[in-house]
């Protein structure tokens, strides 16, 4: 294991253990008003290190409990992008011709179509909650996996051991399944890994956008975009929740990255 | 040639018919009724039918689309159900802040990412590229909005002499310019890296350093052209993509563009003006990817040849 996803593998984990110690490791509670300074933003202190937002409430016990909401959203459309991008990419890539025909040209239709405006799109009309973002993200963000399942799909599909199998009897489900899948996995595991930084990009934009998880629940993306009013008075507020999203997309890039250049070598 | 041409078209349309079907199925996944939208929920019921029948929206699907298609063909999108002007009037006003704007940043997103790869790949394998690999993926990690919002901090707090947002001459340029760019840049270098390294293992490189070619000259000289192809590809259709809109940007600094328009209009549930930016944007990206393809098979004969697109 190289050092990258070593250091990649350490982030995330550090980032699961926030996630899911949230209640203990927080020091407030994240939707109520702590501070003295209702109204303003207050700066950080001992007290509240990264300092309090404009409703009194502490900003580290916020980015804390935001973590669950990115993690959840990061992984869970992660898989919708996984499953999708892999289904189409080994059905186009094992039985080729038609079927791939048209799969393919499906997939650069998607590819054509700008990803964020579409999904703004249907999480405005769907109404954002936590399904319908994780819906919508794995709907636009399949195709870059799609397209590498179906690379590899061919290449293995065309190996002696496949056409063993296929010599002997073996149903196209026991090929894909016992044969071509086991093979397609390493590269899955990347894409996993660089997709759920994608993933995590893509809600945050759209919490941003104010399409994110609704309130009460602390999101990092609507952290930055309710304090970039206050960005002359109160920069640290669009500062931390910030360098909570850059450190959790920069561990799933270090590890599929770190995992990818292992790979090449 | 001229097969290869005609294969490439013919792809070309086919998606862009899917293009279209999807944007089309947009209006019937929102639930906002476009006669209610535009006449006001106080509207009698007659003023909503007559609205319908203008719009065509009494009409079997398939008529509504073939309607849909022919009037995008001859350049017209609708009407802005908020707005009362035409998308395509809307869209045109709008495209030089965003043309502007993505092309600065694809020249600095280019400039700085080829030099980061380059430097990368002549140390590879030392503590100075792994350092630059660092960077780079730092760069790739940061959310545009979030480095926005920073820059706009840095630049407006601290060096005073950047306009906060709005379009108003070259200085106003800057800091959407770099926000866009760095991420971008951090990609471009991980790619041309990767080029150059497989490129200064080929046989023609080995061959000039065996005359006496220094690695740093023997990579310029010899393995940067070809390295340099795919990112020039890529670079293409990512222009596509930042000429379409560059929503988060353009929300962070209040520009002009078309992902502001696009924003606006996903927000009123503007049905014909999502639409027509949605499909401008996918037409963009089209047209981009086919002059990518022919400058390829113009520059390249294995591939004009071969018939593979």
């Amino acid at each position: 294991m190289g050092k990258l996803e070593l250091v990649g593998a350490v982030m995330v984990l550090g980032l699961v253990i926030v996630a899911v110690f949230a209640p203990l490791l927080a020091p407030h509670d994240p939707t109520r008003a702590v501070a003295a300074t209702y109204g303003d933003p207050g700066a950080p202190s001992l007290a509240f290190p990264m300092g309090t937002d404009q409703l009194g409430r502490d900003v580290l016990s916020r980015i804390i409990y935001g973590a669950r909401v990115s993690l959840t959203v990061g992984v869970a459309a992660m898989a919708m992008t996984i499953a999708i991008g892999v289904v189409i990419g080994l059905v186009s890539g094992f039985f080729g011709g038609a079927v791939d025909a048209v799969l393919m040209r499906f997939t650069d239709v998607m590819l054509t179509l700008p990803a964020l405006l579409l999904a703004m799109a249907f999480v405005a009309v769907l109404r954002p909650s936590l399904l319908s973002i994780l819906l919508v993200i794995g709907l636009v963000s399949w195709t870059q996996v799609a397209r590498v399942v179906r690379a590899e799909t061919l290449s293995m599909s065309a190996r002696d051991f496949v056409f063993a199998a296929r010599a002997l009897g073996a149903s196209p489900s026991r090929l894909i399944a016992r044969h071509v899948v086991p093979n397609v996995l390493p590269i899955i595991v990347v894409m996993a890994a660089l997709g759920t930084s994608n993933t995590l990009l893509l809600d945050a934009a759209l919490s941003f956008l104010g399409l994110g998880v609704p309130p009460p629940t602390p999101t990092w993306g609507r952290m930055i975009e309710e304090a970039t009013i206050y960005f002359r008075t109160a920069p640290w507020l669009a500062t931390f929740p910030g360098l909570a999203i850059f450190y959790a997309v920069l561990a799933f890039n270090l590890l599929g990255y770190g995992v990818l250049r292992e790979r090449a070598q | 040639m001229l097969a290869f041409l005609v294969r490439r078209i013919a792809l070309c349309a086919v998606v862009l018919i899917g293009t279209s079907i999807i944007t089309f199925a947009i209006a019937f996944v929102v639930p906002a009724d476009p006669a209610v939208t535009m006449a006001g929920a106080k509207a009698d019921p007659q003023t909503l039918a007559t609205i319908r029948h203008e719009l065509g929206l009494d009409q079997p699907v398939y008529v509504q689309y073939a309607r849909y298609l022919d009037r995008a063909l001859h350049g017209d999108l609708g009407r802005s159900y908020v707005r009362r002007e035409s998308v395509t009037h809307l869209i045109a006003s709008r495209f030089p802040a965003t043309a502007i704007l993505a092309v600065a940043a694809m020249l600095v997103s280019l400039i700085l990412g080829i030099a980061m790869g380059a430097v990368a790949a002549a140390y590879r394998g030392e503590s100075t590229d792994n350092v630059l690999l660092v960077v780079s993926l730092a760069l790739v990690s940061m959310p545009v909005f979030w480095l926005g919002t920073m820059l706009l901090i840095a630049g407006g707090l601290y060096l005073h002499s950047f306009p906060l947002g709005g379009y108003a001459g070259p200085l106003s340029l800057v800091l959407p310019t770099l926000t866009l760019a760095l991420g971008a840049a951090g990609y471009y270098s991980r790619i041309l890296h990767t080029n150059l390294s497989q490129a200064m293992d080929q046989d023609y490189v080995r061959t000039a350093r065996g005359k006496g070619l220094s690695g740093a000259r023997a990579m310029m000289k010899h393995a940067m052209a070809n390295a340099m192809l795919p990112l020039v590809t890529l670079a293409g259709l990512d222009l596509a993509g930042l000429l379409s809109g560059v929503v988060l940007t353009e929300t962070v600094f209040n520009w002009p563009g078309i992902g502001r328009l696009a924003f606006e209009a996903i927000f009123n549930l503007d049905i014909p003006l999502i639409m027509g930016t949605v499909l401008f944007s996918a037409f963009l990206v089209v047209i981009a990817n086919l002059l990518v393809d022919l400058l390829y098979a113009w520059l390249d004969p294995r591939i004009r040849l071969s018939g593979a697109a």
